[in-house]
């Protein structure tokens, strides 16, 4: 196992999977639904599309794409600092 | 050619790709036949879980809900979608590496019990046939609508194609006819949005046009706002269910997506822990395309729609207003007399003379803004490629079941390879027969149902995987009563509410305001809670068990 002493490769992909998680959350239950009408003071930047209405329907799915994707990098990456990766 | 003709060509062709497909993969072991040998490529897998998960539901009746119900369809959008989160962070991975065939062969597995296994199987089976009959019902009805057969038959030729390939290819087969399906719906969907796209905001990318100015300047959506208020329906911005429900609902879709059984075994194809993180990505890029796509299409249909009938003549409607009339999903009784379509809502004025069934949208869009006939077809040749998608793969999850966990890890562990295999292709048959059945006699409740095995699967499978993953601590006396606690609380609170007192189901009566709808959300947390707490009773898990949790959290072994 590498980094003696540093934290091990599951307490890693547990901080990372809380991190992620966290902003899953703000984008669907924070910017679609709780706070979806205080954002609706703003709009789509260069539209007239009310932004908490847009994270509803629309931005929410974009960032969850995002999330997937930063998520199997950051992973791969972590299992080679640890050695424990694939052949 | 017309509508019937074009119709007839574009879904004969997608049949004959099919069982091509089919025939060039056929499974030849249980292996082939579970897990396609798990070498399907991530891009690919992602494809076939897209067209898996996308039924008849996403295909036709997404759009239309989220047309009627505005801000409120969100949840559809957020709660189908937000479940890949999980998917790919908490199960999609472990899964891959413990690398067995099933669901039940996790929770078997890693609490080391039988009981954990059968209650496990049963709720995969439930949780699919309730899905697959209307899938089936799918099938029929929009090969009825444009071929002109009865229902029952259009259900007996789905029943033919799944057959084949269901049965023949097993996981193999089902895999690529499901990124052939994809290619298939896709198209369909995004064609007419396109072309809707560009008539209606000026511009062809529909997420972009979603966002676009009405020929007056005002922003589209502002537009068909004013609309819904001047005719008195809901406020589109605003819909109508409390917030809290809002949040319930959406949370008990997504942690249901990432339990259904049909969606979690697709992670167990692809070759690597690498392929499978990736893959899930791969799936939401393909579902996403969809999925943003629906909101589009729903504004514009809803507008099209709305300047089309409101208010106008009778006598001056379209040919498609008279064909959908027939079927009986849109209705108009005209109670002043006076010819006109009121189209109105509940805080108007004026009664609504005008009925539209939402399931109509998606296939009645393109008659209604006068698109090609071969656009029509396309989309019915979509929509059958969705229900067949989904059909195939649930059904895989019940033959499994069947054979593998029930006889070959339950009650027959001796049988052969060969008998296995023999098993597994005659449960798929019985499987589809069964489901075909259910097609022709449907429930008189599917979209109830439905609500069940999102609620049941979020209450049941989630937080046993979950907690077989992330705790070490937690045996089966823990997971089985949390599944069973989750369980019993979900289906009764659903029953209360849909089936015994649906009279009684408003937001007064509810728990908080919670809808049936998103009452799993509250089954899986109280999963959670009465799993830890039992699990204290009990002495934590065996060596091998600890063993097993520490293999799964790494993809490869430690050097």
């Amino acid at each position: 196992m590498a980094s003696a002493g540093g934290p091990s490769h599951w307490t890693r992909t547990l901080r990372l999977t809380g991190a992620l998680l966290a902003v899953w959350a703000a984008v669907s239950f924070g910017g679609g639904i709780f706070l979806r009408r205080w954002l609706d003071q703003w709009s789509v930047p260069g539209t007239g599309f009310p932004l908490g209405f847009w994270f509803a329907q629309q931005g929410s799915i974009l960032v969850f794409i995002a999330l997937i994707f930063v998520y199997a990098r950051a992973m791969n990456r972590l299992d080679r600092e640890h050695g424990v990766q694939e052949d | 050619m017309g509508v019937q003709g074009w119709t007839f060509l574009l879904v004969g062709l997608s049949f004959a790709l099919y069982v091509g497909v089919a025939i060039r993969s056929r499974a030849r072991s249980t292996r082939e036949f579970y897990v396609a040998d798990a070498h399907v490529p991530p891009i690919a897998n992602g494809m076939a879980t897209a067209a898996d998960w996308m039924s008849a539901a996403s295909f036709l009746s997404m759009a239309g809900l989220v047309s009627t119900l505005g801000y409120d369809g969100s949840v559809y959008l957020m709660g189908w979608t937000g479940g890949f989160v999980l998917l790919a962070l908490l199960l999609a991975p472990y899964l891959r590496k413990f690398g067995k065939f099933t669901v039940p062969d996790f929770i078997g597995d890693r609490y080391e019990s039988r009981t954990a296994r059968v209650v496990a199987v049963a709720c995969a089976i439930f949780v699919s046939f309730t899905y697959v009959g209307g899938q089936m019902r799918g099938v029929g009805i929009v090969l009825s609508r444009f071929l002109e057969v009865e229902v029952g038959t259009g259900v007996v030729i789905g029943m033919a194609i799944v057959f084949f390939y269901a049965v023949l290819g097993g996981m193999k087969g089902i895999t690529w006819t499901q990124v052939a399906q994809y290619c298939v719906l896709i198209c369909a969907y995004l064609v007419p949005a396109i072309f809707l796209s560009f008539l209606i905001a000026g511009n062809a990318i529909p997420q972009l046009g979603l966002l676009g100015d009405a020929a007056d300047g005002t922003p589209l959506i502002t537009r068909l706002d004013g609309l819904h208020r001047e005719l008195g329906f809901a406020s589109y911005l605003d819909g109508s269910k409390g917030l809290l429900d809002v949040a319930c609902i959406t949370a008990a879709l997504m942690i249901g997506t990432a339990g259904l059984p049909h969606v979690i075994v697709r992670f167990y194809t692809v070759p690597s822990v690498r392929a499978a993180r990736k893959s899930v990505g791969w799936a939401l890029v393909f579902i996403a395309l969809l999925y943003t796509t629906a909101p589009a299409v729903a504004l514009f249909a809803r507008i099209n729609l709305l300047d089309t009938v409101s208010g106008k003549p009778h006598a001056e409607m379209p040919e498609w207003f008279a064909k959908w009339e027939a079927t009986g999903l849109l209705a108009w009784r005209d109670q002043n007399g006076d010819g006109l379509l009121q189209h109105t809502g509940a805080k108007s004025a004026v009664v609504n003379e005008l009925i539209v069934n939402s399931d109509i949208i998606v296939l009645a869009n393109p008659e209604i803004a006068g698109l090609p006939d071969w656009v029509i077809a396309l989309v019915a040749a979509g929509a059958l490629a969705a229900a067949l998608s989904t059909a195939a793969g649930l059904l895989l999850v019940v033959s499994t079941s069947v054979s593998h966990d029930l006889l070959k890890r339950t009650f027959v562990p001796g049988i052969t390879e060969r008998g296995e295999l023999r098993a597994a292709r005659l449960a798929a048959a019985g499987a589809v027969l069964a489901a075909g059945w259910l097609g022709i006699h449907p429930p008189g409740f599917v979209a109830e149902v439905v609500a069940f095995a999102f609620g049941l699967a979020a209450s049941s499978f989630f937080p046993a995987i979950l907690l077989g993953i992330f705790s070490v601590r937690m045996n089966a006396v823990g997971a089985v009563s949390g599944m069973l606690a989750g369980i019993a609380f979900t289906a009764s609170y659903i029953l209360w509410f849909k089936f015994l007192h649906p009279e009684l189901s408003t937001p007064e009566h509810w728990w908080f305001g919670i809808s049936p709808e998103g009452i799993g959300a509250l089954g899986a947390a109280l999963n959670f809670a009465v799993a830890l707490a039992a699990a204290r009773l009990r002495p934590p898990p065996s060596a091998e068990v600890r063993r097993l949790i520490e293999d799964i959290r790494v993809p490869g072994r430690a050097r």
